[in-house]
């Protein structure tokens, strides 16, 4: 018998309301993958304990009716998030030995609503990195590979662990977040579907700030239907987070009806960039050809200001992140550096925050401390938030304009190999986020779906991108693409 | 804009991160690295463009100014690394 974590959100709720399956068998054949994926390095703190008893759970709320759909569905959670009682570290050393007292909204709302936590997943150190190599926890290793290579494969970043968590079947979904890209890029880079909702969708409350105007949780799932019942459970309004809406959540699932007919896609040439590989260019062609064959209307369109959507992001992100980070100071949580004689609070600072972060993160906190420092807050800072304004007009324009949504590709590449980028600077890692970053800078829901598949049998993704609060009718285009494309492949256990 | 050795070593102090001597130089070519990808900026018109403050169109609610949280002096000392008599405790600050 196949085991029941292959599974997908939507066939495991249906089989446990069926009664077909328990909650406990799913959640024991989780753990048992888990058991076996140390090579993948995804999972980073297990609780089986509370799995057994929150499968326990599910599975007498199931018995007694009226279950919510993710009622007895095993999750692993990305390690951003605060979990009561749980190893919680961002990733980060600095952080060791943490175990908030309290838990984030977006993993509470998915207990409320019957989910089985499995543990907790590796990601980039404070979710700053598109390869999961700078965690504290030592990377992440993609179950796909290139043919019959056994050379070691990025995940993507940061949402690494759980991308790769996703791909393997180690759990029916996971949570993730994105600053620049994080759920979307690991999604295309390892199979499967991630949607970052619109800014404001999702709480941020005890979810480890990395750059507050940009994060948003989101989650990463088998399959497009997958993640709009997923994300449907984690949307709320919440008092505690002032950017958090209190628009309406729909039922994402029930929006999920295959017609897009009429419905203006527009396809941006700034995203047409040099050097990039044929197959991406071909993957994107063919997601027009199909959602053209759908019956919406493909329109060209432009996005003037695209190419300064990274450098824009690489200030206002580390200018925030040196802000949110500040709290790592020995003082009331996590590491605190032994001080020689004589040394007092300044040096347990800075002695504190270089043994306990990791080069990128230095790299990025004093980068940021730069741009907000006296004399360059105009020249950068306040320079990027112009930039910024701009680059979310270009997108008010276009959907003035009629344009229901937007085709682009989901990443320049398909994963490549750990310790690949190790020489190259910082700026070419940044690449990475070249197609997504412009959504978190304009707020705006954006969706990769796989689409198929390199010559060396990668998985590449399409990216779809739609106005604020429509992830309905994102979700909605990206299953047309999905159904059409037929992506079924999967990585061949090796693990 | 180029950043020296003596700018890294001021930023370091600032972002309190001590950074060994040796590592200075190549903390301040990074940092040109990725000032110089910044530059790019400088090509956009900005005249008459409001910087961002608010991502989504939405006012920011306010509420009662009242107490909604508190009494819990344990908890929040559960993960002090340090704490003495329901405080965090620090290396001597005052003289």
């Amino acid at each position: 018998m196949v085991g029941l974590n292959k599974l997908s959100i939507s066939d495991a709720r249906d089989r446990l309301r069926a009664g077909d399956i328990t909650s406990a068998e799913l959640t024991e054949d989780c753990l048992a993958a888990i058991e076996g994926s140390d090579a993948l390095n995804a999972f980073v703190h297990n609780t089986p304990d509370i799995a057994r008893d929150q499968a326990r759970a599910a599975d007498a709320r199931i018995a007694a009716g009226d279950a919510p759909a993710m009622c007895g569905i095993p999750l692993g959670i990305k390690d951003l998030f605060c979990t009561k009682g749980v190893a919680s570290q961002a990733g980060s050393a600095i952080l060791e030995g943490f175990k908030p007292e309290y838990e984030s909204t977006v993993s509470q709302n998915l207990w409320d609503a019957g989910a089985v936590m499995l543990g907790k997943l590796n990601m980039d150190e404070f979710a700053m990195g598109s390869s999961n190599e700078t965690s504290t926890y030592g990377d992440v290793v993609n179950p796909w590979r290139r043919g019959n290579e056994d050379t070691a494969l990025t995940p993507g970043g940061s949402s690494g662990g759980s991308a790769a968590a996703v791909a393997a079947d180690l759990c029916l979904g996971a949570t993730g977040t994105d600053t620049g890209g994080s759920i979307r890029q690991p999604a295309a880079f390892t199979g499967i579907t991630g949607i970052k909702p619109t800014y404001g969708r999702c709480s941020r409350w005890g979810i480890v700030a990395f750059a507050s105007s940009l994060d948003q949780a989101g989650p990463m799932t088998k399959n497009v239907r997958d993640s709009a019942i997923m994300l449907e459970a984690m949307c709320s309004y919440d008092e505690k987070d002032s950017t958090s809406s209190d628009v309406p959540v729909p039922d994402f699932e029930d929006m999920i009806n295959g017609d897009v007919r009429g419905q203006k896609i527009g396809i941006p040439k700034e995203y047409r960039m040099d050097g990039m590989p044929g197959e991406i260019e071909t993957l994107w062609a063919e997601g027009t050809a199909m959602l053209k064959d759908a019956g919406a209307e493909i329109v060209d369109i432009s996005l003037p200001h695209t190419k300064y959507a990274l450098p824009a992001y690489y200030v206002i992100a580390p200018a925030e992140a040196s802000s949110n980070l500040a709290r790592y100071d020995g003082v009331r949580y996590g590491h605190r550096a032994k001080l020689a004689k004589g040394e007092g609070i300044n040096e347990m600072y800075e002695k504190t925050r270089a043994e306990g972060f990791g080069d990128e993160v230095q790299r990025r906190l004093m980068v940021g401390t730069y741009v907000l420092s006296a004399g360059f807050y105009d020249a950068y800072y306040n320079r990027a938030r112009r930039v910024r304004s701009l680059i979310k007009q270009d997108f008010e324009q276009v959907f003035a304009a009629g344009i229901d949504a937007i085709l682009t590709p989901a990443t320049p590449s398909a994963a490549f190999g750990l310790g690949e980028m190790a020489d190259a600077d910082p700026v070419q890692m940044f690449l990475n986020d070249v197609f997504t970053v412009t959504v978190n800078l304009a707020g705006l829901p954006g969706i990769s779906v796989p689409a198929g598949l390199d010559k060396m049998g990668l998985p590449l993704g399409l990216q779809l991108i739609g106005r604020p609060w429509q992830e309905g009718e994102l979700l909605n285009l990206a299953h047309v693409i999905e159904e059409r494309a037929g992506f079924v492949a999967k990585p061949e256990q090796w693990w | 804009m180029s950043i020296d050795v003596e700018t890294a070593r001021k930023v370091a102090h600032l972002a309190r991160i001590r950074v060994e001597e040796d590592r200075l130089p190549g903390l301040a070519e990074e940092f040109n690295t990725i000032l110089g990808f910044i530059e790019e900026l400088n090509e956009v018109d900005i005249e008459r463009v409001e910087p961002m403050v608010s991502v989504t169109p939405m006012r920011l609610k306010r509420r009662k100014d009242v107490v909604t949280d508190g009494d819990q002096q344990a908890k929040i000392l559960s993960n002090a690394p340090d704490a003495r008599e329901g405080f965090f405790a620090v290396p001597k600050v005052v003289e």
